[in-house]
């Protein structure tokens, strides 16, 4: 296995922001009609001039503080100057030296099991450019149309040192990074285009790609995968690899180059003169007393105080809908039952529908713990109920035990099956007796068959053999 | 002038008197309006006849320089790249104007995008010295000072970077102020060099200068770079006197390459304030000689990034075939743009690049903390400064337009000012000739009140500003 070194940038919008980076203008721009949420001042009109959202870079800092960054005493905007049709000043505002915060850290889980450290090397605020929107696809569309909705949206472009080394590496990372922007309430990565990634990979001693504005965590992993092939194959062939700019082709799923390092940006940064210099250090306390708590000492808690197993309680608190959602049913069910059902099944029923936990009430989930408790329900009736309120086929869990019969049955019903199963089925007793422990398994099914499966299988099996023995 | 302007036109018709303003204009020669909004101000005027209001500038026609944002008004910055382009928002100012009752009348011709001394590098060509049509205005808001100058509106605005109002005030015989840096909004003044441009009145008198600063000064949250605090008025006090006040006149601002008619007649203002009870002493600027050469870097590389949104996409200069972005943006800049802006967008651009920016930017930047800190010391010593606004009288269209570098000089005693932050106001104080002389006035930080005084008390002791030319 050779030795490949990953590097991220990562564009977070701080969308939970009610307002854009330098104006006034709503971020709630995402389903409106183009060039709907702009003014002067995101339109870069002449003479506009930008006012610094704070509550944009109190997000800021408590995203560096979460990411145990260092937080500078004071920290300005620069401008970094380049021509686009998105960018409608000619330069991004943006930061440079003295960013927000600096040298942090964050735990992952490697490939080889065990936690790893990975190095922030830095986060810093900007804002984000507008959007180009091609007919078709990039390289074929005959013009380019551009939407200024998005111009302006405040973004932290948080940056890792080259400590990732394997695709994967690099998803748990941006898993955990997402995590716990959610944990901050600064983030909703459901809505498009919110999280933005730039790789850079390399193999060990040859030079690096970037691989820019990859969006969704599936395309960073696939491009990385590509991009390893690919510099691996050039490797073999004695070719060298340039350092350049690529793009991630989504529907060919391929790396195409846009830009070598000979035509590279000298971006001109110099300070934003219209912008004071904010001295954050002094926001920290406030803004510190804000953090809640996080994945890792969620997870950690969840162990401590609810006896669940680590996989489970990672599974939890992966994310902050989900953690809170178990919490909730764990202060009215068993927890450890309702962590059992919410990460083994609930979650994996969700994901198969490609719902979110939001599309399902604790009540129910604590109901449903509460009467496998109970016995009431087998383990498949539970499954079922699940599936039943998923599905909208109801949105009652004791009218579902109902309808769908469910109910577990009475034990002597169960007793009487079990008799009458084991007198009909002299062939299969008379192979039990001849030493096949499997012929005991057709009277179970008929014994399901006649309780109409309400009756626990395991516990039928214990009752078929005890019926066996005796007659 | 303002005050009693107002109170004729309550007595009088403001729309007749637009109208005569606007029939002078359109036989004028001196090219110093650009667009006129003549049928919005006339109908604004009518409403003023019918039922005047009550505000400080009720009824008073003004006219804009070219780069001042106005709502629904042509704003071009006298550049072809703008042609065209129509704000949907006014400045600050503007706003402040409005609210007042100030009658907004058109646009006024500029050095293109403010670059420039003469304001020659317009697209409209060149605006004309109301006291010798063969002569420069001075720049960049020569339109705003010779359509006062010549009668052709009561008052105007400017925007002063590193001279532009005090310049032409000073070339056509009127009063010119550039703000503390901070004390006027600069939100919808078209971004030359945002780091040292204020937008100031150009009046005939320091009272009308400082009636227009008690309207457009203040705080506004949508320029960061807005001084807080209480709206503050200049005219309590204006006419106060100079008694005890002391000024400084830096030996830098004297001497080698000031014209002689020049330096006489600023020493004989000196004079005259030293008069009505004034004293002066010798202070030096040390740091003056480094000026120049740290206002044109810092000027221009802020330029090369404010003009970069000037692509034609959005908004002005479209022309010919659309083809690959890098192309047809390039195409549109290399049309749009004048010799003078592509120059300072091309140095700028190579002041700011890796490797030369440490060499050029970050050291004009230390250069201009210096030059802050010579004006500081001073003012521990005196209240305010005295000096020369420009070391020549106006010179002939056409005679340094090849010769930049002898432009760039002229500015030699009005850009420190920007450098620093700091207010100075330019008084007519004489003649070379025909043509006017200015009296540059520097006051600390905020010490608008100060300028405004020894000002209106020379103003009070000369008749300068009563001269007018003999135009159309």
């Amino acid at each position: 296995m050779e030795d490949v070194i990953i590097g991220l940038e990562i564009h977070v919008q701080l969308n939970r922001l009610k307002s854009k980076m330098f104006c006034g203008c709503s971020t709630a721009y995402h389903n409106s009609p183009p060039n709907s949420h702009t003014c002067p001042v995101c339109l870069g009109l002449p003479g506009s001039l930008p006012v610094i959202n704070k509550k944009a870079v109190e997000y800021g800092i408590k995203v560096g503080l979460a990411l145990n960054c260092k937080i500078e005493e004071e920290t300005f905007f620069y401008r970094k100057n380049y021509y686009y049709p998105d960018l409608p000043k000619g330069f991004q505002i943006s930061q440079y030296d003295y960013p927000l915060a600096t040298n942090g850290h964050i735990m992952i889980l490697g490939d080889d099991g065990a936690e790893r450290n990975i190095r922030i090397n830095r986060a810093h605020m900007e804002e984000d450019p507008g959007r180009l929107v091609h007919a078709g696809t990039i390289d074929k569309a005959k013009y380019t149309m551009v939407d200024y909705n998005r111009c302006g949206m405040p973004l932290l472009e948080v940056v890792t040192e080259p400590d990732l080394t394997s695709p994967k590496e690099a998803r748990a990372f941006l898993d955990k990074l997402k995590s716990i922007l959610e944990y901050l309430d600064v983030f909703d990565g459901s809505l498009e285009g919110s999280m933005r990634v730039d790789a850079n990979i390399s193999l060990k001693g040859g030079d690096r790609s970037e691989v820019k504005n990859i969006s969704g965590f599936k395309g960073v992993e696939k491009a990385l995968s590509y991009e390893i092939t690919r510099q691996k194959n050039l490797k073999r062939r004695n070719i060298k690899v340039v350092q350049e700019t690529r793009h991630f082709d989504e529907i060919r799923n391929v790396t195409v180059s846009i830009r070598s390092k000979v035509g590279a940006h000298d971006y001109r940064y110099f300070p934003e003169a219209d912008l004071a210099v904010l001295r954050i250090a002094s926001w920290v306390p406030a803004i510190k007393s804000t953090l809640p708590e996080l994945p890792d000492a969620k997870r950690e808690r969840f162990v401590a105080q609810y006896g669940l197993a680590d996989d489970h309680a990672k599974s939890l608190t992966s994310e902050i809908k989900l953690a809170n959602f178990y919490e909730a049913a764990a202060a009215r069910a068993s927890p450890k039952l309702a962590a059992v059902w919410i990460a083994d099944v609930l979650k994996g029923e969700l994901n198969y529908r490609d719902l979110s936990i939001e599309s399902f009430r604790v009540e129910h989930m604590t109901e449903i713990v509460q009467m496998l408790e109970t016995g009431q329900i087998t383990e498949d009736g539970a499954v079922q109920i699940i599936r039943a309120l998923l599905d909208k086929k109801g949105d009652s869990t004791s009218k579902i035990v109902k309808d769908l019969g469910l109910g577990k049955a009475e034990d002597d019903v169960v007793q009487r099956a079990v008799r009458e199963a084991v007198a009909e089925s002299a062939a299969a007793v008379a192979d039990y007796r001849a030493g096949s422990e499997r012929a005991l398994n057709f009277i179970v099914g008929m014994v399901m068959k006649k309780t109409r499966g309400k009756a626990d299988a395991g516990e039928v099996h214990r009752l078929v053999k005890a019926e066996v023995e005796r007659v | 002038m303002l005050a009693e302007l107002r109170n004729r036109l309550r007595a009088e018709s403001c729309e007749e008197h637009l109208l005569q303003l606007f029939e002078r204009i359109e036989k004028s020669e001196l090219n110093g309006f650009t667009t006129l909004a003549r049928e919005c101000a006339l109908e604004e005027a009518r409403q003023f006849d019918k039922n005047p209001g009550k505000g400080l500038l009720a009824g008073v026609p003004i006219a804009i320089k070219e780069c001042i944002s106005t709502k629904g008004i042509e704003t071009n910055c006298s550049s072809r790249i703008l042609r065209g382009y129509i704000p949907p928002y006014d400045a600050h100012v503007i706003e402040r104007l409005k609210a007042e009752g100030a009658i907004i009348m058109g646009k006024t011709n500029m050095d293109e995008f403010a670059m420039g001394t003469s304001t020659e590098t317009s697209s409209f060509g060149p605006t004309r010295n109301p006291w010798d049509k063969e002569y420069v205005p001075g720049g960049s808001s020569g339109g705003s000072a010779a359509v006062v100058a010549g009668g052709e509106a009561p008052c105007a605005l400017g925007s002063d970077t590193g001279g532009s109002v005090r310049c032409p005030a000073s070339f056509c015989g009127i009063v010119g102020l550039k703000p503390t840096y901070g004390l006027v909004s600069r939100y919808g003044l078209v971004a030359y060099a945002n780091s040292l441009e204020q937008i100031g009145p150009l009046t005939h008198t320091v009272e009308d200068t400082a009636l227009l600063m008690d309207v457009i000064s203040g705080h506004d949250r949508r320029d960061s770079t807005s001084a807080e605090g209480e709206r503050h008025s200049y005219l309590p006090g204006l006419h106060d006197g100079v008694a005890g006040l002391k000024i400084g006149i830096p030996r830098e601002y004297f001497g080698e390459g000031v014209n002689k008619d020049v330096e006489k007649a600023v020493w004989d203002g000196i004079h005259t304030l030293e008069g009505l009870g004034a004293t002066w002493q010798e202070v030096s600027l040390p740091h003056t000689r480094y000026a120049l050469a740290a206002y044109y870097v810092i000027a221009m590389s802020e330029a090369s990034s404010n003009l970069a949104r000037f692509d034609g996409l959005r908004y002005g200069l479209r022309e010919g075939e659309d083809k690959d972005w890098h192309t047809t943006f390039s195409a549109i800049r290399a049309q749009g743009f004048g010799p003078e802006v592509k120059r300072r967008i091309i140095l700028g651009t190579y002041a700011l690049s890796a490797g030369y920016y440490g060499r050029y930017y970050l050291k004009a930047l230390k250069v201009r903390t210096l030059i802050k800190e010579d004006f500081l010391r001073a003012f521990k010593d005196v209240d305010i400064l005295a000096s020369p606004t420009m070391p020549i009288p106006a010179f002939k269209i056409g005679e340094r337009i090849n010769d930049p570098l002898s432009l760039y000089m002229a500015d030699v005693f009005t850009v420190p000012i920007n450098l620093a932050g700091v207010p100075a106001i330019s008084v007519p104080c004489g003649f070379s000739g025909r043509l006017p002389i200015g009296l540059q006035l520097i006051g600390p930080h905020f010490g608008e009140s100060k300028v405004l005084r020894a000002s209106a008390a020379f103003e009070a002791a000369t008749a300068f500003h009563e001269a007018k030319p003999e135009v159309i």
